[in-house]
């Protein structure tokens, strides 16, 4: 099967198109999502991508066209009036931003359903070609999607690029931004609108029910592999690139398998495995390093006392019991396996079943080690 | 205009704060401010919290508009003369899990200068750098920012004003949270921007330390209680009216500041 | 149109105990700042009411109910887990669980639960239209419909909960700090919350939908929240707002032909609208004539403020002059003259020959203002 598929790619023109379209709204939502993750707008996103049904449907209804720039542009113009609408209320009431966010969300979704209804009362199967806004459908994306998608996105990128560091700066200190003179409010504006694109690009192809994750993951996962800003946004777009193409293929190729859906499992499996395994950040790294370090101080205090049982039994360093170093760190340490380590380091020596002593270069390595310690104590 | 030129007779103050009223949602955090700061000092804003200080700062870098009054920096309202103005926000300001690294941040200090569009190149790469050794942060150049201890942000935030080139400024408790070592070596950044003609504003909260630190002072609690030479207004009675006789514990500095003052002059 | 079958009677009263059960926990998911944790918690539990519902094959079964809200307050787990490691920030932590757990409940319903009745509509707007036709008897007695059975006896549960931990809830709120201190136990108040909103959701996620009880969770409150400062008015008020918009709702729908659940919610934004400009405080319309009204007091006490500043200065001379507001204050001309007018009637100050001067009174005020 999987020789078909990679062939599929060139010779079916269906395939091309899923492939190219999906690509391309991985890449242009999850680059542009970055900055909306960094600005804690994460939520934001979710309750646009929710809010924009209503554009959708209306659009239709008013032009009866289904054309995707039409009813794209129906979305945008609603998912921009959903963050008016937020800030309004965050602004001029006490509501907070979440509550605002999430009566948003619902009431326009809750509107769009009303006018869903009437869209599928209508007899031809309009309603057919709305449906796939809730959750995508990839297998219906046509070469007028990708073109509609190129020309937005593109457009969107290369505001983005333009204008980077203004960018940076605003989002990273907004008032030293201010005091520069850059006019702060409008890169807000321009952020919120790069938003509301990253989210109605992909609406078609993965849902308004899912679009935010496309926004928010591949930043989120993005984030654990750099510090570097550039970066972090380059491969947000590629995370988003990769599991829109990964998950568009399998739900064209797979029965039953919602497009939007599809795609959100392959982007949390992106996420899962960089919250996991991302050098430096990672949890597993994080993990290793932990233990590591425990190790290392536990070999170090049996050392210690090794070394000040010699110094104490000058004459007679025939071993020490586990016992009599046990009760010396008063159990906070395994203290055999850390007689392990140190015999491997070469550090200590069995003298018997159950007695141990100090070789000569641990000797060393503990005056070192207590140097070292009373440099640092007298530093703090 | 008018008001410009006979500033610039009398030797024409750094900052010159006109009647100004500053209030959120019509509750008022500044009453009726005059306030003149002179070229070529280095000087303190006390107050207790709440104050206005922060809000003050933001007045002069028209960050908030004010109700009535205006501001003048070297002359002109800020709009003309940012440029000759560099900032220091208060550290706690921004997410320091931002992703991006010592130099960068600095770079920002350049921003204004290069206008836009224009990416940071080699030549601003060097002033970075330079400034991050006069705060003693070379060698942190390629850290990424979370991983620096409080004292190292606010240096940080300092080369980034630095970079900016100013004559006159702004900074908003520049030593809050940083060691005595590190408040050492700011301070004596800031004495050195002073010898180099600059004006330095600095909202601080360490009321020991003021005679030590400045030569000027401004006294504010919503409107202005006092300002001027720290020898001449820095006093017990100016500061009960400060912070409402809450500051017994400041009579020894308050009694000597005639003598703090001679040790500022000194060095 | 309007005569009222039983039916319709019960799909109302439905509507009105999912409607009420939300409202109640949603003013503390308001007011603690999570009312986006409610619509993870719709969304999330899909996949629990998938799961439970092949094993116990029956909607409205408290088995059902159990497993799936376990889901929810495992969302809420997994967003504190995702926050703990400190790699994502909570919003972020929100925004990646609970599309990862609503997508694999949409899986799971589009692969495997075909020809049961549990479609993606329903996920999306409930069926309250056909809740009169799934009934509970026991022991051959009509007890009414399952689902309003089931949603009666949650609404109980919440009421139960926030009747006996009132105090508790209220301090949590407000201040975690001290709860803490006082030794209620802020996590097990946070879990028992999720729990019930976890529950309450499940139970209505049959009636309206996964998005939908969003909607009612956090609208009734946040009008409620316009409307008055006290928890427990706040609490009165969602309460009959809910009942407001199910029944406004439902006969908006049955007007429009339109989704019940769907009108519910634009109901919701509806009647927000209306609080929002009309609320009494806190409406626009009444703080922007508060706004206007204030202005001039402001501005006459800002002009008291500016002469007993300069009263007594050599400067005062220069700083009393009419046309020196303008230039001092930096008032527009219109402004400083409405100002001037607004001080002279309320005998803030005098006019002679174009110099202002303080009266008594208005230097009394300006003293009183600035010495705090
Ligand atoms: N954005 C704002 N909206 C409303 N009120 C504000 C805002 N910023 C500050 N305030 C209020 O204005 C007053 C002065 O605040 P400001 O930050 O200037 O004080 P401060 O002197 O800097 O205090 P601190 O020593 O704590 O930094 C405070 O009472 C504060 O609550
Ligand atoms: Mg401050």
């Amino acid at each position: 099967m999987f020789p078909d598929f990679l062939t599929d790619i060139y010779s079916d023109y269906t395939i091309r198109n899923i492939t190219l379209g999906a690509m391309v709204l991985g890449l242009v939502s999850g680059s542009l999502g970055t900055f909306a993750v960094l600005r804690r707008q994460s939520l934001l996103g979710d309750s646009i991508s929710h809010a924009v049904l209503p554009g959708i449907i209306l659009a239709f209804m008013l032009t009866g066209s289904r054309d995707p720039l039409i009813l794209i542009l129906g979305a945008a113009i609603v998912g921009w009036l959903a963050t008016l609408s937020i800030m309004a209320i965050v602004n001029t009431t006490r509501i907070k931003q979440d509550a605002s966010l999430a009566l948003v969300l619902s009431v326009f979704f809750g509107f769009g359903m009303v006018l869903m209804t009437f869209v599928q009362r209508q007899p031809d199967a309009a309603a057919a070609g709305l449906q796939r806004f809730l959750f995508g459908q990839a297998a219906a994306i046509i070469w007028d999607d990708v073109r509609t998608m190129l020309l937005i996105g593109g457009a969107a990128m290369a505001v983005f690029l333009l204008f980077w560091k203004e960018f940076k700066l605003v989002v990273f200190d907004r008032a030293f931004a201010f005091s520069l003179g850059m006019p702060v409010r409008r890169f807000d504006v321009l952020l919120t609108t790069l938003l509301v694109i990253a989210i109605v690009i992909g609406l078609q192809t993965v849902g308004v029910i899912l679009m935010s994750a496309m926004v928010v993951a591949p930043a989120a996962a993005a984030r654990q592999w750099t510090d570097r800003l550039g970066l972090v946004t380059t491969l947000a777009g590629l995370f988003g690139a990769l599991a829109g193409v990964t998950g568009a293929l399998i739900s064209a190729y797979a029965a039953r398998m919602p497009t939007g859906p599809t795609i959100v499992l392959c982007l949390t499996a992106i996420v899962l495995f960089s919250l996991v395994l991302a050098p430096n950040r990672g949890i597993l790294w994080a993990w290793v390093r932990q233990h590591r370090q425990s190790r290392e101080l536990r070999s170090r205090v049996v050392l210690a006392d090794l070394y000040w049982l010699s110094q104490q039994h000058a004459g007679d360093d025939s071993g020490h019991s586990i016992a009599t170093l046990e009760a010396m760190s008063a159990g906070r340490v395994a203290v055999d396996h850390g007689l392990e380590d140190l015999e491997q380091a070469g550090l200590a020596e069995r003298t018997d079943e159950e007695t141990w002593t100090i070789t000569e270069r641990g000797r060393e390595q503990a005056i070192r080690d207590l140097a070292e310690e009373e440099r640092e104590g007298s530093d703090v | 205009m008018t008001t410009m030129t006979s500033a610039a007779l009398e030797s024409q103050p750094a900052i010159a704060v006109r009647d100004l009223t500053v209030a959120y949602n019509d509750r008022p955090v500044i009453w009726d401010l005059d306030l003149d700061v002179p070229a070529g000092v280095l000087m303190a804003i006390v107050g207790p919290n709440g104050a206005g200080k922060t809000t003050l700062i933001k007045a002069m870098l028209d960050l908030v508009r004010p109700a009535a009054g205006q501001v003048e920096i070297l002359g002109q309202p800020y709009r003309k003369s940012r440029d000759r103005v560099g900032y220091v926000p208060q550290r706690g300001s921004v997410d320091w899990d931002f992703p991006t690294n010592v130099l960068d941040v600095v770079q920002m200090g350049r921003y204004g200068a290069l206008g836009w569009i224009r990416r940071p190149g080699n030549r601003e790469r060097e002033l970075a750098l330079e400034a991050l050794d006069k705060v003693s942060m070379g060698e942190f150049a390629d850290r990424q920012i979370s991983q620096l201890s409080g004292g190292q942000q606010q240096r940080v935030f300092l080369a980034r004003a630095l970079v900016q080139n100013a004559d006159v400024y702004l900074m908003d408790e520049p030593f809050q949270g940083v060691d005595a070592t590190t408040e050492r070596a700011i301070i004596t950044l800031l004495k050195e921007l002073r010898s180099e003609g600059k004006t330095v504003v600095c909202v601080h909260h360490d009321l020991q330390t003021v005679p030590d630190y400045f030569d000027w002072v401004a006294l504010l609690n919503i409107r202005k209680i006092a300002s001027g030479p720290v020898s001449e207004v820095y006093n017990e009675t100016n500061l009960r009216l400060t912070y409402g006789g809450r500051v017994a514990f400041l009579s020894r500095d308050a009694a000597a500041p005639a003598t703090a003052q001679a040790a500022v002059e000194e060095d | 149109m309007f005569d009222l079958s039983t039916a319709q009677m019960e799909i109302q009263l439905v509507a009105i105990v999912v409607a009420v059960a939300c409202a109640l926990v949603g003013v503390f998911l308001v007011l603690r700042q999570m009312a986006m944790m409610s619509d993870a918690i719709t969304h999330s539990i899909l996949p629990g009411i998938v799961v439970a519902f092949f094993i116990v094959q029956d909607l409205s079964s408290p088995f059902l109910i159990i497993g799936a809200a376990a889901t929810g307050v495992l969302t809420v787990s997994l967003v504190e887990l995702l926050e703990r490691t400190r790699l994502v920030r909570e919003d972020a932590a929100i925004g990646i669980v609970f599309p990862a757990l609503f997508s694999i409940g949409v899986i799971l319903i589009a692969r495997f639960a075909r020809g049961i009745h549990l479609d993606l509509d329903v996920v999306l707007l409930g069926e309250i239209a056909f809740v009169p036709f799934n009934r509970t008897e026991i022991f051959g007695i009509d007890l009414g419909p399952t689902a309003l059975v089931m949603m009666s006896v949650i609404l109980l549960i919440n009421l139960i909960f926030i009747l006996l931990f009132y105090k508790e809830l209220k301090l949590a709120t407000f201040d975690t700090g001290l709860a803490a201190a006082l030794g209620f136990s802020p996590a097990l108040i946070h879990y028992g919350l999720m729990s019930l909103v976890s529950v309450t959701a499940v139970g209505a996620f049959d009636a309206v939908g996964a998005i939908l009880v969003v909607a009612l969770i956090v609208g009734p409150p946040a009008i409620a929240y316009l409307l008055t400062d006290q928890l427990r008015l706040m609490l009165v008020y969602s309460a009959g707002i809910g009942v407001v918009v199910a029944v406004l709702g439902y006969w908006m729908a049955r007007m429009l032909d339109a989704s019940i659940a769907g009108s519910m919610a634009s109901m919701v934004g509806i009647i927000f609208v209306v609080a929002y400009l009309l609320a009494p405080q806190r409406g626009l319309v009444a703080s922007y004539l508060r706004r206007r009204r204030q202005r001039w007091e402001f501005a006459g006490i800002m002009l008291a403020i500016h002469l007993f500043n300069h009263e007594g200065l050599p400067s005062a001379e220069q700083e009393n002059r009419v046309e020196h507001l303008q230039d001092h204050l930096n008032w527009n001309p219109d402004f400083a003259d409405r100002a001037v007018r607004w001080a002279e009637r309320n005998r803030i100050i005098v006019r002679r020959n174009s110099h202002l001067f303080l009266t008594e009174e208005g230097r009394e005020q300006a003293r009183e203002a600035i010495v705090r």
